[in-house]
């Protein structure tokens, strides 16, 4: 989120489209049921279902699954065409005016520099001219026919709301309401905010949903602003900090990138990450990187990073290929060529898709570890469960290692939220049996390998034998040393480089925040976002004051944000050019004259002057980008896609499938289903009352929503012979399962280019152990396939096939 | 207040009895910790109510959780999953022991944390050094581990995912994600 929970107070219309809030985020869309109830905030709901959110909504438009670029370019058109535009913010805090080179363009539905072979582009046309001086053209008039502003004009000129209807299935008058609704947050003293989730991650197209809803929402002038932004709401409790923690395949901590074994050196490797401003005078403030880099390999590895050998960065790991993110790690399983698999609070078996090939992957495997307070199917996926799992237990030669931990309410720590608070959080409860800490896990099997290593050698043992490990009992180093290290702290005394006289933090003391870090190897930080949560002042994160001054709904005084406290990103964009508060009565900062006040930590240097600085200073425009040059693989602006199964071929391109640059494994395209055979589009969410695959461990949640359904129109089962309660067989190319019948009024046909497209729900919490019913969940149904830029799997649109059926054997009826 | 009230009347006796059937408060007496649910990202704050006070080192059992008045965010309330914690703390389905099911078995066996972190170890130590990449054919280091992987844990702390994520890139472990990749 680039606002916080309780920011949402502020707005004045609530957009939820690719999310569920009322259902998923309960207690968070309490918010929106106080800007509705104070501020007269409206909101609106676009989604194929009509949802709980849409039941307390004041417009609901229905929308086919993974057609949403299609609608948002719409609103983009009509806001142009209606003059609905933030014209002062538009022009001085995006990309509007930057010229983009010539041979740019776009046709039947690709960018260009297209190569189908590789399904991938060359993108080298897609950027801006740049002077002589190395900075970027501007033309502020806006008259430039090659200016972002007047091709993204071009770009949307075909989302007519006749073109909305035919693709998005959106009556053209409702989509016509929710463009006005819309575009009157246009005004300055207006504010509307985005909530979504994976309704909109989740396609092959997913990062391109979210772009074109941020470039709405900075053409209207909403982002950095109170009760606007984009705001992600995530998942799982701490999904947001392991992902600022880089526990993935591509990412190191803090956003810095894993290396790729082009980058033979530390110095080719930094090359790229020069980031050098593109306008004078911006701040482009990845040019710190070097520092943050530097400090974070002296957090790794300590004294064994020096400057000698380029602070260890033959240590870490070098990719081959972009990531190898979870859908290639199966892919490889199923190849025979991965052996061992560690899974930590997590449940593939029915969280990734395909699940035929998931099971099959794991009985590939040697051996399979699992850590978990809960039992899973994952740990269990050898068990023989009839339809539910019905594998060969005997033939199937993986050992599994399955190991007790203990769970929130028995440990200590800190979780970030969506709103970036890393809140802290103690233990209180004994764990049970003998359930350990993953902390005491991770450190065990840490230190078990390293003895093995020193007593035995083997491969390359440098990076295990000299990784810092200095705590105060090393089997179980503890959450405040680890939050320390995560924060950093001086190596040598760092003394100020105007006086070398002055100490401004003695060696061994905690940093301030990561403006102290530096390049030569005097500081270590573990995630320099973080730096600041726990410095000599204390453990930040623990704070609790929760004062609000002016009732602006920061919470300054309550744990620590990320970045340094800051609760509202891009926040110096709340202010005209002149540094002025859009709406007054919603100030967030002013320019003194002298620097940056107001109710939250300035997004700028506090002395940046106004009329000089861009508020947006990750970019090195200094601005926000509405054009993404060549920084997204499937194009720099978003351009509709279908899904790789899709009721309807692409307009545009009728021979296009999926995302033509969507990573496909050969394997899985024989598993890809058309709509002549599975005529449905099917889609998939959680239910108020269940979290993911955890809450049918606990009666209670179990018994509110016990059984295993799938939700359709009353039209489809009128035509399908399903009646009400009965049981039913969906399956698509890769799978199928029997579910109950929920014939509903909340899912209606959509009319799609001609043809009638039939939209089926499958909630997902069912599988083989645990207190509640048995049951199966999207993914042994859903397919293959990433988003082209993070790879996702998509969950949200693909087909299926639907017949009235009986009870899956041994099931009472 | 009952028995107060009928004291104050002249009724002792009566007072004596009726405070005899009052059942005391369920929350007297524990120790209250705020915590934060373990669930969605809006992460909500708690109290947990134990019977016992797990910091000095004595058993806490949790007999009670309930959301936290002061909190921001949540001001007390929960929701449907949140409102259920203490069900999934004392889930009948909770794991209390190391296990491993050997090829081709049927079933679960105990075994002690130490054989199981050994096995690991061992089988861990004997796959990297097996299948360890340590450069590519230009000559390039490139330290890379493929045929191991691991998935972590995004309802973890930071502080365990800080840990968790030292050990696996030191191992050099690249099929390393988490549930943010979903």
């Amino acid at each position: 989120m680039t606002n916080a929970w309780t920011d949402i107070k502020n707005t004045d219309l609530v957009v939820v489209m690719g999310g569920n809030a009322a259902e998923a985020h309960p207690c968070g869309f309490k918010w929106v049921t106080e800007a509705k109830a104070h501020r007269g905030a409206r909101l609106i709901v676009v989604d194929p279902r009509y949802t709980r959110t849409a039941s307390v909504a004041d417009f609901y438009a229905p929308i086919r699954q993974g057609s949403d670029i299609a609608f948002l370019m719409g609103v983009i058109r009509w806001c142009m065409e209606n003059d609905k535009v933030q014209w002062e913010y538009t022009k001085a805090f995006t990309n509007a005016a930057y010229i983009v080179k010539e041979g740019f363009g776009y046709q039947d539905g690709l960018f260009t520099g297209y190569d189908p072979e590789k399904r991938d582009y060359d993108r080298t046309s897609w950027d801006y001219e740049i002077d002589e001086d190395g900075y970027a053209v501007t033309d502020p008039t806006l008259q430039h026919p090659r200016c972002v502003w007047n091709l993204l004009k071009q770009h949307v000129d075909v989302y007519t709301p006749e073109m909305v209807e035919r693709i998005c299935g959106t009556p053209k008058e409702k989509f016509l309401k929710v463009a006005q609704m819309i575009g009157e947050c246009s005004s300055p003293t207006k504010t509307m905010t985005s909530m979504y989730a994976l309704g909109w991650t989740q396609h092959s197209h997913g990062a391109q949903n979210i772009r074109g809803m941020a470039m709405l929402q900075l053409i209207l002038g909403n982002i950095g602003v109170r009760g606007g932004g984009m705001n992600a709401l995530r998942g799982h409790s701490n999904i947001q900090g392991l992902t600022d923690l880089g526990l993935m395949s591509h990412l190191l901590t803090g956003y810095l990138n894993m290396p790729t074994e082009k980058e033979t050196d530390f110095e080719t490797y930094m090359k790229s990450r020069q980031f050098k401003p593109l306008r004078p005078g911006q701040t482009s403030y990845w040019q710190n990187y070097r520092k943050f880099m530097v400090s974070f390999q002296k957090a790794m590895w300590g004294d064994a990073a020096t400057a000698g050998n380029d602070w260890a960065y033959d240590y870490i790991p070098k990719l081959d290929v972009p990531s190898y993110d979870v859908l290639r790690m199966f892919e490889l399983m199923n190849d025979g060529r991965v052996n061992g698999y560690i899974c930590q609070g997590f449940n593939p078996v029915l969280a990734f898709p395909n699940r035929g090939k998931i099971v099959a992957g794991l009985s590939k495997l040697k051996f399979l570890v699992t850590m978990d307070p809960l039992e899973t199917e994952t740990a269990r996926f050898w068990e023989n469960h009839g339809e539910f799992n019905d594998v060969d237990t005997k033939s199937i030669q993986t050992e599994v290692i399955q190991l007790p931990t203990t769970c929130f309410a028995e440990e200590e720590g800190s979780l970030t939220n969506s709103g970036r608070w890393l809140q802290w959080h103690w233990a209180a409860g004994t764990p049970p049996g003998e359930a350990q800490h993953d902390t005491w896990i991770m450190a065990q099997i840490f230190l078990r390998m390293r003895e093995l290593y020193r007593k035995e050698g083997g491969a390359f043992p440098d990076p295990i034998l000299n990784l810092s490990w200095e705590y105060h009992d090393p089997t179980e180093p503890e959450p405040e040393e680890l939050a320390k290290e995560i924060n950093g702290r001086a190596l040598r005394d760092l003394t100020d480089p105007n006086d070398p006289s002055k100490v401004l933090v003695p060696a061994g003391k905690q940093v301030v925040n990561f403006s102290q870090l530096r390049d030569d190897g005097s500081t270590m930080s573990g995630c320099w976002i973080y730096s600041g949560c726990f410095n000599e002042a204390g453990n930040n994160m623990a704070r609790r004051d929760n004062h609000d001054p002016d009732e602006t709904g920061a919470y300054l005084g309550w744990t620590f944000a990320w970045p340094l406290n800051r609760r509202t990103l891009y926040n110096r964009a709340s202010c005209d050019t002149q540094g002025r508060p859009w709406d007054p009565s919603r100030k967030l900062l002013e320019w003194d004259g002298a620097k940056w006040t107001g109710y939250d930590v300035p997004d700028i240097a506090p002395n940046a002057k106004p009329e000089e600085v861009g508020p947006f200073i990750m970019n090195q425009e200094g601005v926000s980008r509405l054009f993404a040059r060549g920084m997204m693989r499937d194009g720099p602006f978003p351009a509709h896609m279908e899904p790789f199964e899709s009721p309807v071929p692409n307009v545009f391109n009728p021979k296009m499938r999926g995302n033509p640059v969507a990573r496909i494994f050969q394997n899985d395209v024989a598993q890809f289903g058309t709509s002549e055979e599975f005529p449905y589009a099917a889609t998939s969410y959680r239910l108020t009352e269940h979290f993911h695959y955890w809450t049918k461990h606990n009666r209670v949640n179990a018994a509110l929503q016990p059984e295993f359904f799938v939700e359709l129109s009353e039209e489809l089962a009128a035509e399908k012979g399903i009646t009400p309660g009965g049981w039913v067989r969906v399956w698509s190319k890769r799978g199928s399962v029997k579910a109950k019948a929920v014939v509903t009024k909340r899912i209606r046909p959509l009319h799609c280019d001609g043809r009638v497209v039939h939209v089926i729900g499958i909630p997902l919490h069912w599988g083989f152990v645990g207190a509640a019913k048995k049951g199966f969940g999207p993914n042994s149904l859903s397919p293959f396939v990433g988003e082209a830029n993070i790879e996702t799997p998509g969950y949200k649109a693909f087909l299926v096939n639907i017949e009235p059926s009986t009870a899956p054997a041994g099931v009472v009826a | 207040m009952a028995g107060t009230s009928l004291a104050a009347m002249g009724f002792g006796e009566a007072e004596a009895a009726v405070a005899a059937h009052v059942r005391p408060m369920k929350l007297a007496n524990t120790t209250e910790t705020r915590n934060t649910c373990p669930y969605c990202s809006v992460a909500c704050g708690v109290i947990i109510y134990a019977k016992g006070d797990v910091r000095k080192g004595e058993r806490a059992d949790i007999v009670h959780i309930e959301g936290d008045a002061d909190h921001p965010t949540n001001l007390g309330t929960l929701c449907p999953k949140g409102a259920a914690l203490k069900d999934f703390v004392h889930a009948p389905t909770r794991l209390q022991y190391p296990m491993v099911r050997r090829p081709g078995s049927d079933k679960f066996e105990r075994v002690s944390w130490d054989a199981a972190l050994d096995r690991i170890a061992r089988l861990m130590k004997d796959d990297r050094d097996a299948n360890f990449l340590a450069s590519n054919q230009e000559g390039t280091a490139v330290n890379r581990w493929t045929t191991t992987g691991m998935l972590a844990a995004s309802a973890t702390t930071n502080e365990t995912a800080w840990c968790t994520f030292k050990v696996a890139k030191a191992l050099g472990i690249v099929g390393f994600d988490n549930q943010a990749r979903v």
